[in-house]
């Protein structure tokens, strides 16, 4: 497989849009992961963020559904072939307002999928509107100031059980691009935040999610590289400053802690600091929580390894015998 | 003088909600079948946990009349709450069973009536000191009574009690004392058979009796349903419950241990089609169940489904709307929501099961049609038939059936060299083929969307697209005409000037209707419509009449509105006779409606009448 393989349509969004460096990193991250592109499946709501999916993986089945509605769409397609990989893609429209419900409840149910939201904070397709992450006091193009508090979609999901929660920005390529290729071999529901500045309707002074402003407020607690099983470690980092966290699939994440005081292994403590840096001001990045133990949605409803959707007549229909079986209970 | 009828007529239970008189009640309805005796048992319940008057009716007609006949020629008053409304709704020359422990009849309330009184709650509290016993008991310790009153086999009634609770000793004694400590004193006690008798007969044959959501989800087992998604609604709730009964006996893989299905009770409707679909777009067969408010939520799934023509099915089972409306009553409501549903252009396929057989079938076709026409299917149950057990022709299958997949392209097509537009009509029926997620590396993929496309599924905005695929549309709805379930003709013993259009849970109750009407010489053919979209037969059965009365649960004439506008017909030929108060319509209803219609001398077309 060439990179070509990976690649889509020639996109219609703005140039110089974050969704478009995200469509990139996902690109890059299934190259170097040699994915055969259609055991992906690529699913989105409706939005900019929504209308990536067919500028990335062209030899991969798509599905633009309804709006806040990609994670219960993509729930039922993984129900019927939990063998294929699951990329879903939204906006802070899309999951933070009209889909909060389905955020939620798709993480809850521990689905095994990558959920990324290209986070800008505004809707650019109807116009430069607030949506519901827009930090309050920041201003939009127009002027006004956002009162509204912001939902932390970060927050959330580590309160909802998400089992792999990340943080990035689309201006970093090298922070996105691991955490994209981990998701992938996370067993589980890895959510992962992407900030995307929206170069028409959010980039100026005043807003919270401009470029400037991110690069400025970024403050990454680690930095992965993503080893597969088969690629031999070499660590040279002094000692304490590396971990390495292997994944169900046997593949290996190498963690350079930036943050001494940062554990992702501690979901209520990732909660705690993540929330005392938002409330300072930064914006916290890179894997913020992991469970290398994690269970997914097709675990706890203990079906069967053989795709729901290859069963035939013979393991599906109970035939004719039973249901005189049946007739004759009911008499 | 007091009612003298055997094998044909009606016991009315009024229970309080949560007492346990359900289980009791059934006893009773199961014994008279035992006995060959035809039965139709209805329940009337609120939107109530515990506490609020429940009723529990059952037509007894030997004759094999199951629709609901309306009053009741027994009640058997257990509720003091609804006592004075309960004796008022007996038939005359009826009788009244009651408990003579709580209530005393004073002689002014029905003098036309029998009363018979019990000290139920006395002899109860004598015999039993725990007080959920007490009241669990009292219900059987009444059917014993009833037992005698009705001149019921004591020993079918015993051999039911064994069946219910099998290996469960301690219950079975228990409950057979309790039987015949109310069949005992009855005999003692009370004058025993009254007019009301059942006699043992050979009218049942080998039909079945269950509930119309025990059958559909039975049907989607057999039918090939794996994923299920679903949210708690009443009347539609026992139907998913059904679906995962049977799974867990039926669809559990004997080597491994593993579920051949997946069952998600859903954070609503929205996500309950949303799984549907997604899991339908991937290959799987998947249904939710619903009811009208869930309906209503589901549209903008709905739209999407027709437009980018993904399987799905929906099992609407219909109450009294709008809105809240009446949740534990019967309805036809949601007849133009469904055929409807969504904004746009868009129209789907309906089938309308008439009991608990045809809801089985239905149910396991529904699947079939989903995916040959790559679209939403509603099987339109209604509570009537959902919740209420009927008895009905026993389940088949042969085993020689195979699923129709539909038109689906697999990795040799593709290989094959195949041309593969995802709505490219290949074959002129509209139907275009699909490929499942992960077919094929390079050939095959393609990008679902609910915005325009073009033949090839890429992105456009040109109307030109945009029309053909709309057309096309039109096409495979009008191939799905064929495919469904045709209409049931049943003519009159004379040529008829008249027709009656009806569907679904009507059935029965037009049936006995039509008995009627040919015994007091007005002579109807009747059409018995099973789907939309219309058959051409059913445009045809219009204009072979010069009137049909269309007969339907709802206010509005939903399908004869559907009807107008399906089949260009022109509506002064088509006659509404309507019930909608949320209970089960009646024969005696249809027959005064249409025969007080006919009797004014000859019928006219309605624009003649309103003008």
């Amino acid at each position: 497989m060439t990179h070509r393989d990976y690649e889509g349509s020639v996109s219609t969004l703005c140039a110089g849009c974050g969704h478009d460096s995200i469509s990139a990193a996902i690109v890059q991250a299934c190259f170097e992961l040699d994915l055969p592109p259609h055991r992906l499946a690529k699913l989105s709501g409706i939005g900019c963020s929504s209308k990536t999916p067919t500028y990335f993986l062209g030899n991969s089945h798509g599905f633009n559904s309804v709006h806040g509605r990609m994670p219960s769409v993509l729930t039922g397609a993984n129900l019927a072939n939990g063998s294929l990989i699951y990329l879903g893609v939204s906006g802070d429209g899309d999951s933070a307002s009209i889909g909060l419900g389905q955020f939620a409840h798709a993480i809850r149910r521990g689905v095994n999928m990558v959920y990324i939201v290209e986070n800008n904070g505004v809707y650019g397709l109807t116009k430069g509107q607030f949506s519901a992450t827009a930090d309050r006091g920041s201003q939009n193009k127009r002027g006004s100031i956002n009162k509204d508090n912001p939902i932390d979609l970060i927050a959330m999901a580590l309160q909802l059980g998400a089992t792999f929660v990340a943080r990035s920005f689309s201006g970093d390529k090298a922070q996105l691009v691991p955490l994209i290729k981990a998701a992938i071999e996370h067993r589980g529901t890895a959510f992962i935040d992407c900030m995307s500045p929206c170069i028409a309707f959010n980039n100026h002074s005043g807003s919270t999610r401009s470029f400037d402003y991110v690069r400025e407020h970024n403050e990454a607690v680690n930095k992965l590289d993503f080893m597969t099983g088969r690629a031999p470690i070499t660590v040279d980092f002094e000692p304490g400053t590396v971990e390495l966290v292997e994944q169900h699939d046997g593949s290996t994440l190498v963690l350079r802690k930036l943050a001494s005081d940062y554990n992702p292994h501690d979901r209520l403590a990732a909660m705690s600091y993540v929330q005392d840096h938002t409330a300072a001001g930064e914006i916290v990045t890179g894997l913020l929580f992991i469970d290398n133990e994690a269970e997914d949605l097709h675990r706890h409803l203990d079906i069967t390894e053989t795709p729901l959707n290859a069963l035939s007549e013979t393991e599906l229909c109970p035939g004719e015998a039973t249901l005189e079986m049946i007739n004759a209970s009911l008499r | 003088m007091p009612l003298p009828r055997i094998n044909d007529f009606v016991i009315r239970f009024a229970n309080i909600n949560g007492s346990g008189s359900a289980s009791a009640n059934e006893l009773f309805a199961r014994a008279i079948l035992r006995m060959g005796v035809p039965i139709a048992p209805r329940n009337i319940f609120p939107s109530n946990i515990q506490g609020l008057p429940t009723w529990y009716e059952v037509r007894v007609s030997e004759k094999g009349h199951l629709g609901a006949r309306g009053g009741a020629d027994l009640m058997v008053a257990m509720n003091p709450q609804t006592w004075e409304k309960d004796v008022a709704s007996v038939e005359h020359g009826g009788y009244v069973f009651y408990d003579a422990s709580r209530t005393r009849p004073t002689a002014e309330l029905r003098e036309d009536v029998t009363f018979i009184g019990m000290p139920l709650t006395e002899i109860c509290n004598r015999q039993y000191s725990d007080a959920r016993q007490r009241q669990l008991l009292k219900n059987i310790v009444y059917v014993g009574a009833l037992t005698a009153l009705l001149d019921i086999d004591a020993e079918e009634t015993e051999r039911l009690v064994r069946e219910q609770f099998k290996s469960k000793e301690k219950l079975v004694a228990s409950n057979i004392e309790a039987l015949y400590i109310g069949r005992n004193y009855a005999l003692e006690h009370l004058s025993c058979p009254i007019g009301l008798q059942v006699k043992r007969a050979d009218a049942v044959g080998d039909r079945i009796l269950i509930d119309g959501n025990s059958a559909a989800g039975l049907g989607a087992v057999y039918g090939g349903a794996t994923v299920c998604a679903w949210y708690p609604i009443t009347p539609s709730s026992s139907l998913p419950e059904a679906f995962t009964r049977y799974c867990t006996r039926y669809r559990v893989d004997s080597e491994t241990g593993k579920n051949l299905f997946a069952i998600i009770q859903a954070e609503d409707e929205l996500a309950s089609i949303g799984m549907v679909i997604g899991a339908a777009w991937n290959g799987a067969r998947a249904f939710t169940a619903t009811s009208g408010p869930g309906l209503s939520l589901m549209q903008e799934f709905l739209g999407l489904a027709y437009f980018a023509e993904v399987p799905a099915v929906i099992f609407d089972v219909q109450r009294g709307g709008p809105s809240t409306g009446m949740p534990t009553r019967t309805q036809q409501s949601d007849i133009l929501s469904a055929a409807y549903a969504s904004h746009g252009d868009t129209k789907h396929v309906l089938l309308f099961p008439d009991n608990p057989t045809e809801a089985f079938e239905f149910g396991a076709l529904a699947f079939d049609l989903a995916d040959r026409l790559q679209t939403p299917v509603f099987v339109m149950l209604d509570l009537d038939i959902g919740m209420n057990q009927w008895l009905c022709r026993p389940f088949a299958w042969d085993d020689s059936r195979l699923y129709d997949r539909g038109k689906v392209m697999t990795a040799a097509d593709l290989d094959a060299g195949k041309d593969f537009g995802r709505y490219l009509d290949v074959d002129g029926d509209g139907i275009p083929y699909r490929t499942y997620p992960g077919t094929h590396p390079t050939r095959g993929s393609f990008f679902t969307r609910g915005s325009t496309r073009d033949r090839y599924a890429r992105y456009t905005e040109d109307g030109g697209a945009y029309i053909d695929n709309m057309e096309r549309l039109l096409r495979k709805f009008e191939t799905a005409k064929n495919l469904v379930p045709q209409p049931l003709r049943r003519n009159a013993r004379m040529p008829a000037r008249y027709g009656v259009i009806y569907y679904g849970s009507t059935h029965p109750a037009m049936t006995e209707a039509i008995e009627g009407l040919a015994a007091a010489g007005n002579h109807l053919d009747t059409l018995r419509v099973r789907a939309f979209p219309f058959s051409d037969e059913v445009a045809e059965f219009v204009t072979s009449h010069d009137l049909v009365f269309v007969v339907e649960q709802n206010r509005d004439g939903q399908l004869r509105t559907l009807l107008v506008n399906e089949c260009n017909l022109d509506p002064a030929n088509l006659i509404p006779i309507l019930h909608y108060d949320g209970t089960p319509i009646t024969a005696r209803e249809i027959t005064d409606s249409i025969a007080g219609h006919l009797n004014v001398s000859n019928v006219t077309p309605l624009r003649k009448v309103g003008s």
